[in-house]
């Protein structure tokens, strides 16, 4: 009964998108006239309503096991924990794309709900936009990955979920992966409502910022998360592949992130109209290629879930008549929409555009080394593209645009000169060549890592200029979310280049009592003892580690063996310093009764992690900021009216 | 009969566990798990693994992976180094045994030259928007 009322509401949802999508081509067409326009609204909002609860369906069909489910059969067991068994849920392909239309019901009942900046007729436009883009994705989840197919009869066992996604970093990063991806949606529903009405407006750009910040913030969080969650738990101390699957969370970031600074030059100096509107419309077509290649099956990785070709062409179809559309509209209407404001080199605009330029080469680069290989193998040619090609290409636009953001946000709007700015100029110049310096004299490091840590020092330093000679309490919270992000990207960026060329590795096969050393850390092997977990067994063992002969800190990674499905994992153990972390694995027993085990001493490696996170947060302080005052200006608004309407009344 | 079925089910059982009945099976590969006692050939062999794909996994380095294949490849890898070969040397013969994909760094060739060009013809393009945005401007 469950699975069938999810099923009924995710009929009743695809309804309403369709709805919502007629109500609001026509409204747009008579010019609001019509009547069908007040459906528009209620149609998205009951939609997100009912979106939800077929979701809320499946989590509780995951949570109680019910074996008579076909996805639940294939993907849980009944003696998982029940955290894992909830964010099962989602680990598959059906839920995982249940939870996206969720995820994209729930941001087109926000819209509807809370923006009222725009003119009414944007306003349907986009609905009607945002209805276009749900319907493709219900149509796909009903009609070839139907979530709540039952099964003739129910199974006595499920078969289990790949123990490497039993984890707590898979319960939250692709939900928040998600509300990046389909987040931005909404800017190109936006993207287009604007084109379709011709109103690219400041205000426009004004409406669509928190929500193109809003979704930025989650795809930061989520491709950190991310990050972290491959590093621990795939037990080799990487922390980024460039596998296909991590590119087609990159490349919507890197979209959003342009779109995002454009967005702001056109809110605040009517300027780059155009730009802002086409990557409002390449950032959500990034998403949708990135689901593409996850959910088609066309790459194997570890997260491609689903092999079926019929899927892949299903969404390799839509995905053609979005951004073909998309596109199309956009060379329609391009040439009527003029390009506003105009400005100087030197100045923050000029900045702005010269990065917006540099992160949209890099989005053409991992789009190029992410499909090319795609691309050959369909005529049976295989290569692959990683790190040895990514890194220095990708090099080439990156430290370019690490330059200009340490200097941009000095520049005055619209004109200025860099001299004005001579003396900032001048410290960023000589931090960035005294790190250069110095590091390639004291240590041998490979170009990248060292230009790294000579810009990631630079950076992080000029990123806080922006706060000189203001009142930090009057400073507004936008200003302070550039600086803490912009800082992010320094602390990132030394981490980074820290782990790649401070790294010190260590492979040892000890007995029990054993000792070796890795970097400033020495090593005891204390004991190898068995341990059982829920759905699993392991070997655990007891590792004492002293930094500089200092006070020993035990570390305890496991073998584990699942046993639905079975399949081996390493859980590897961290020690966390503030310069640094000890990583260590346990690996197999050799036939002389050694324990293999695998150390790393990764000096500030967790600045990667606290980089990525202060980047979100400077994204959340930016929206807050953004929010209060828009708020703040609405009450403005009602007050004056009011006094109006006083005055009037006495009159 | 029904030792021919016990026989039948570990065959069956055996084959389930696939993974770990290839391990028994391959040639023993010290290096797999051992560093070079050089630590100048060991980051040599280091830097090199990370840039070779492992071929029964999915989108991993020999250098990140625990799968019998991948160790069997660094124990080649670093035994080859230790023999003084140069690292482009090493690849050069993984490529011949495996093939182009073995490797993650493209080289240019006839099927593999628009991932360099295409490069070439973006900065060019970015150059380009830049100076037609900033000149004739204010």
């Amino acid at each position: 009964m469950i699975a069938e009322l999810g099923l009924a509401a995710l009929w009743l949802a695809a309804a309403l998108a369709a709805t919502q999508m007629v109500a609001g081509f026509l409204a747009v067409r008579d010019n609001g006239t019509s009547e069908l326009a007040k459906l528009i609204r209620p149609a998205a909002i009951t939609q997100g309503v009912l979106v939800a609860f077929s979701f809320a369906m499946l989590v509780w069909l995951f949570a109680i096991t019910d074996l008579s489910v076909k996805l639940v059969v294939s993907n849980s067991h009944s003696m998982k924990p029940l955290i894992f068994k909830l964010s099962g849920t989602w680990g598959n392909h059906e839920g995982s794309m249940l939870l996206w239309v969720m995820v994209m019901g729930f941001a087109g009942a926000l819209i509807a709900l809370v923006e009222r900046r725009l003119p009414e007729r944007t306003m349907n436009a986009t609905l009607a936009a945002q209805g276009v883009v749900s319907l493709g994705f219900y149509a796909f989840l009903l009609l070839s990955s139907n979530p709540f197919e039952r099964l003739p009869t129910p199974a006595a066992e499920g078969m289990g979920l790949n123990p490497l996604l039993q984890d707590i970093g898979l319960a939250f990063h692709p939900p928040t992966l998600y509300l990046g991806y389909v987040g931005l949606s909404v800017a190109f529903s936006f993207a287009v409502g604007a084109l379709l009405t011709r109103q690219v407006t400041p205000e426009f750009a004004r409406a669509m910022r928190p929500w193109v910040l809003g979704a930025w913030v989650w795809l930061t969080v989520g491709i950190t998360a991310g990050s972290y969650w491959a590093y621990y738990e795939l037990g080799w101390g990487g922390w980024w592949f460039w596998d296909p699957v991590e590119n087609a969370s990159l490349m919507p970031w890197l979209a959003a992130t342009a779109l995002l600074h454009s967005a702001s030059v056109l809110a605040s100096r009517d300027a780059l109209r155009t730009w802002t509107i086409m990557l409002g419309v390449v950032a959500f077509s990034m998403s949708m290629v990135g689901t593409f290649l996850v959910r088609s099956g066309i790459l194997t990785s570890v997260h491609a879930f689903a092999v079926d070709p019929e899927r892949g062409t299903f969404i390799l179809v839509l995905l053609g008549i979005f951004i073909g559309g998309a596109l199309l509209l956009f060379a329609l209407r391009a040439n009527t929409i003029s390009e506003g404001e105009r400005f100087r080199i030197a100045s923050r605009e000029g900045a702005l555009v010269f990065n917006n330029v540099m992160l949209s080469a890099i989005l053409a680069i991992v789009l190029l080394g992410t499909l090319y290989p795609l691309l050959t193998e369909a005529f049976d040619v295989r290569v692959s593209v990683g790190p040895p090609y990514f890194n220095p290409v990708g090099a080439i636009f990156a430290i370019p645009m690490l330059i200009v953001m340490g200097v941009g946000p000095l520049l005055r709007w619209r004109q200025d000169r860099l001299d004005r700015i001579g003396k900032e100029v001048a410290l960023f110049g000589a931090l960035v060549l005294a790190a250069l310096i110095l590091a390639s004299v004291l240590a041998d490091i490979g170009i990248l890592p060292l230009l790294g840590l000579a810009l990631g020092l630079g950076l992080a330093v000029a990123s806080l200029l922006p706060l000189r000679r203001r009142k930090l309490s009057r400073t507004p919270l936008a200003t302070w979310g550039m600086v803490v992000a912009h800082f992010g990207i320094a602390v990132a960026l030394l981490g980074m280049s820290s782990e790649s060329a401070f790294t010190q590795e260590r492979l040892a096969a000890l007995e029990e009592g054993g000792r070796t050393s890795v970097g400033p850390w020495s090593i005891e092997l204390q004991g190898v003892e068995p341990i059982a977990g829920p759905n699993w067994t392991a070997m655990q063992a007891r590792i004492a580690a002293r930094y500089d002969g200092g006070k020993a800190s035990v570390l305890t990674p496991q073998a584990r063996n699942f046993w639905a499905p079975p399949q081996q994992t390493t859980e590897s153990a961290l020690l966390t310093r503030w310069n640094g972390q000890l990583y260590a694995v346990v690996g197999d027993r050799t036939p002389d009764g050694r324990w293999q085990l695998r150390l790393w001493w990764k000096p500030f490696v967790p600045l990667i992690w606290y980089g990525g996170l202060l980047v979100g947060l400077g994204g959340v302080l930016a929206l807050i900021g953004r929010v209060i005052t828009d708020i703040r200006n609405r009450r403005l608004a009602v007050r004056i009216a009011e006094r109006r309407a006083d005055r009037e009344a006495l009159a | 009969m029904r030792r021919m079925i016990l026989l039948l089910n570990t065959v069956l059982l055996f084959g389930m566990f696939g993974p770990a009945a290839a391990q028994d099976s391959l040639p023993p590969a010290p290096y797999a798990y051992r560093q070079l006692d050089d630590p100048q050939q060991e980051a040599a062999a280091q830097d090199l693994m990370e840039t070779l794909r492992c071929l029964k996994c999915q989108s991993q380095s020999i250098a990140d992976s625990d799968a019998p294949m991948a160790g069997d490849m660094r124990h080649q890898v670093r035994i080859r180094i230790a023999a003084g070969e140069s690292p482009e040397e090493v690849r050069g013969w993984l490529m011949q045994r495996y093939g182009d994909y073995v490797s993650y760094k493209p080289a240019v060739s006839a099927t593999t030259w628009p991932l360099f060009a295409i490069p070439v013809l973006l900065i060019l393009l970015a150059g380009g928007i830049l100076i037609r945005r900033m000149r004739g401007r204010a």
